[in-house]
């Protein structure tokens, strides 16, 4: 019973993570790699890690491989937002298929803020109202 | 057919498989943050060979390495993320 459970954990993580590679050599663009990545990849593990500490069936190991898991589902959102936010500012362009652009103009390029108002805007009603004086 | 067999011969060829397919486009990928995507992707899936392998061999300290791959590869990705903003900044 304990062989069917880990042959099947670790077989499904095995194809997540070859999702994954899948994933990142097909997509056409930086963010949607970087999706993947965040995604299918940390289940992929975690679900390995998980047939680990039920092979070994002892404390230390099931301790351990809780770190390991806890780690990885904090940290792989944060670095993906920081990679996101990084290329976004190195002005990786978004594919051409891509719908919605919801950053556009909301970020102001010199001083790296995000703003709820477009930019450009705000400097074009700036720029009216002085020419109107 | 035991289970360490199965491990052996099914699970980490597929996951040898995806290194490799990584690898790819870590040779390829057209920025940097490509580059660097595919370096985490990398550490990531070598974490989980690392527990398959301790499974295989039946040595549970592998884990350690494990969960310190883990924290090698997050703050690779806040070091080049902060220093590639950066280097944009000062143009």
């Amino acid at each position: 019973m304990t062989d069917i459970l880990i042959i099947i954990l670790s077989t499904v993580g095995a194809l997540f993570s070859l999702l994954a590679a899948i994933g990142i050599i097909r997509m056409p663009d930086t963010y949607l790699r970087i999706s993947v990545n965040t995604k299918a990849a940390t289940l992929g593990v975690g679900l390995m890690l998980v047939s680990a500490a039920i092979f070994f069936q002892d404390f230390a190991v099931t301790t351990r491989v809780q770190a390991i898991i806890i780690f990885i589902l904090l940290t792989a959102p944060v670095g993906a937002h920081l990679i996101g936010r990084t290329s976004y500012f190195t002005g990786n362009k978004l594919w051409k298929g891509s719908v919605v652009d919801d950053l556009k103009g909301k970020y102001n390029i010199k001083s790296h803020e995000l703003q709820s108002k477009n930019v450009d805007d705000e400097r074009k009603k700036r720029h009216i109202e002085r020419t109107d004086q | 057919m035991s289970t360490q067999v199965y491990l052996q011969y099914v699970v980490i060829p597929i996951l040898i498989l995806s290194e490799l397919m990584v690898f790819v486009r870590f040779l390829k990928g057209p920025s940097v943050i490509d580059r660097v995507v595919a370096l985490d992707l990398i550490v990531t899936i070598g974490i989980g060979i690392i527990s398959i392998y301790s499974m295989i061999t039946d040595t549970s300290n592998f884990l350690d390495i494990a969960m310190i791959l883990a924290l090698i590869a997050f703050l690779g990705t806040v070091a080049f993320s902060y220093y590639l903003e950066k280097r944009n900044k000062n143009d």
